[in-house]
């Protein structure tokens, strides 16, 4: 007995095509317009910015290494310890143990300050939680995005590295750019 | 007593060593040179600069490439047949060099009072030399692929065997017109057919020969579009796939040296060879001529890469065997009756 697919099976017919001349010159045609599309790219020369020398400004949100803050009259860290931030962290990388303030070692403005505050870079997630937790604006994200490091521990940032002055590498964009 | 073949001009045999010379270096001082232009120029059509950190311009790219090259380690498969899995990549390159030979840079000049050809070699058999070398150039991918002992390298080598002779055919017949028009084989007489007053470059009358050989050109070099038997997307990398090291290299440079070479014939064949229009610059100035118009075709193979996609495997077989055998064998035709009317 033939096998019989039925009406759900469609048959496709393969045969040269008519035309055949003609889609030749065309394609020939389609080529020759390629070529041009191509060359008019060379034409417009190279859209790159060649990284190293050249650093695509950022724009002001953006959301780079870390920065503390001191109260610039009194020089006090704004930071009171309050681990809001760690507690933020969804990836658990800020490290902050609190300490008193005495009379004759006032760290901070508040009750207490940070004794350790240690933010793990290669952890980080730049999500910019621990900026919107912190009730003293003490923590920000800063420009700064060149942070990679031949060895591990060295990207475990301390307070002293995050209260310092960073060396701001990456322009910031102006206003229309 | 004729060996092989006539030849046109045969030099003592110290001569032919140093021209032998010569030319292994040109051609070997052209190879770093259009590796790196074919990723600077791929660079600029793709918005880019392409390699500019080694060395000024780029220019050290290639070297620093090929000295990473062939600083690594030899390996080969443990299924791969050794001495074939050797050989291959010698094949390829010996094939691609062989051909050079072939390609007139000028015809016999005097240097120091001594007659010199510029060219390898010219026998009477030109075309057909340079069509045995490319068949055999296939038995290096051919075996190569088969030799490693992989399947995308087997499927390469299959790919690269049926593309190859697909090819040739129409390569081979796109150019009977040409050989008819100057009624000979030799490359140089071919190049002396298109110079002088009244005679053009065989691009004009030859055109479907000249869009066919070219596009034939393409494929033999197995470059896109019809770099099928690399196909990095369905094969990884084809028939070198298995390939590391020194050759690894070795078939990465027979490729540029197949560029270079079909590009030569092409300006040989078609495009006058060492002739300018309407100029009769002294003979010095030949080889510079070639070496241009190699550049220049060159410079067309890169631009082709950068605009056309791949075709599909049926679609390359249709493209030759229904489009450009029939195209090539109507070529030979009219020219044949067109020779014999005029």
């Amino acid at each position: 007995m033939v096998y019989d697919p039925g009406s759900d099976v469609i048959e496709v017919v393969r045969a040269p095509e008519p035309g055949a001349a003609r889609s030749t010159y065309r394609a020939f045609g389609e080529t020759l317009r390629g070529l041009k599309t191509t060359l008019a790219r060379w034409a417009e020369g190279p859209h790159t910015y060649e990284y190293p020398e050249h650093k695509t400004p950022v724009y002001p949100r953006f959301r780079g290494r870390h920065k503390l803050h001191r109260f610039e009259d009194s020089g006090l860290e704004k930071c009171v310890g309050c681990s809001l931030c760690a507690a933020a962290c969804p990836a658990d990388c800020i490290r902050v143990v609190a300490a008193e303030n005495t009379p004759d070692n006032r760290v901070s403005a508040g009750e207490r300050y940070a004794a350790v505050y240690e933010i793990n870079m290669s952890r980080c997630i730049f999500c910019g939680y621990c900026e919107v937790a912190c009730p003293f604006d003490a923590i920000t994200m800063g420009h700064d995005y060149e942070l990679s490091d031949y060895n591990r521990s060295n990207l475990i940032f301390t307070k002293e590295m995050l209260l310092a002055e960073p060396l701001e590498r990456a322009p910031l964009r102006k206003a229309g750019e | 007593m004729t060996l092989f073949a006539e030849v046109g001009y045969a030099e003592p045999w110290w001569i032919q060593l140093l021209k032998a010379l010569v030319i292994f270096a040109v051609i070997f001082q052209l190879v770093p040179i259009v590796l790196l232009a074919e990723r600077k120029v791929l660079g600029r059509f793709q918005h880019r600069y392409g390699p500019n950190r080694v060395g000024p311009y780029g220019a050290l790219q290639p070297m620093a490439d090929i000295g990473k090259l062939l600083f690594k380690q030899q390996f080969r498969p443990k299924n791969s047949i050794g001495w074939l899995f050797a050989l291959a990549p010698a094949i390829s390159m010996l094939t691609a060099v062989a051909v050079m030979a072939l390609i007139p840079f000028s015809d016999t000049v005097d240097i120091f009072g001594t007659k010199v050809g510029l060219y390898g070699i010219d026998p009477s058999i030109g075309i057909l030399y340079a069509f045995a070398f490319g068949g055999i150039a296939f038995y290096g991918l051919m075996l190569g692929g088969w030799a490693s002992g992989g399947k995308y390298a087997f499927l390469g080598a299959m790919r690269s065997a049926a593309q190859l002779i697909s090819y040739e055919v129409a390569q081979g017949l796109a150019l009977v017109g040409v050989v008819m028009m100057t009624g000979s084989l030799s490359l140089t007489r071919i190049v002396e057919a298109q110079s002088g007053s009244g005679n053009v470059w065989y691009f004009i009358p030859q055109f479907v020969g000249f869009v066919i050989f070219l596009v034939a050109g393409f494929a033999e070099t197995n470059r896109p579009p019809f770099d099928l038997p690399e196909a990095d997307a369905e094969l990884v990398q084809g028939y070198v796939t298995e390939y590391g090291g020194g050759r690894f290299a070795a078939f990465y440079a027979a490729e540029y040296v197949n560029i270079i070479v079909v590009s030569a014939l092409t300006a040989t064949l078609f495009l006058g060879g060492w002739n300018v229009p309407f100029l009769d610059p002294p003979s010095w100035v030949d080889p510079i001529v070639v070496l241009v118009k190699t550049l220049v075709l060159v410079f067309l193979f890169i631009w082709v890469r950068a605009t056309l996609p791949r075709l599909r495997y049926d679609q390359l077989m249709s493209l030759g065997w229904k489009v450009f055998l029939p195209l090539a064998t109507l070529n030979a035709l009219v020219t044949a009756i067109l020779v014999v009317v005029l």
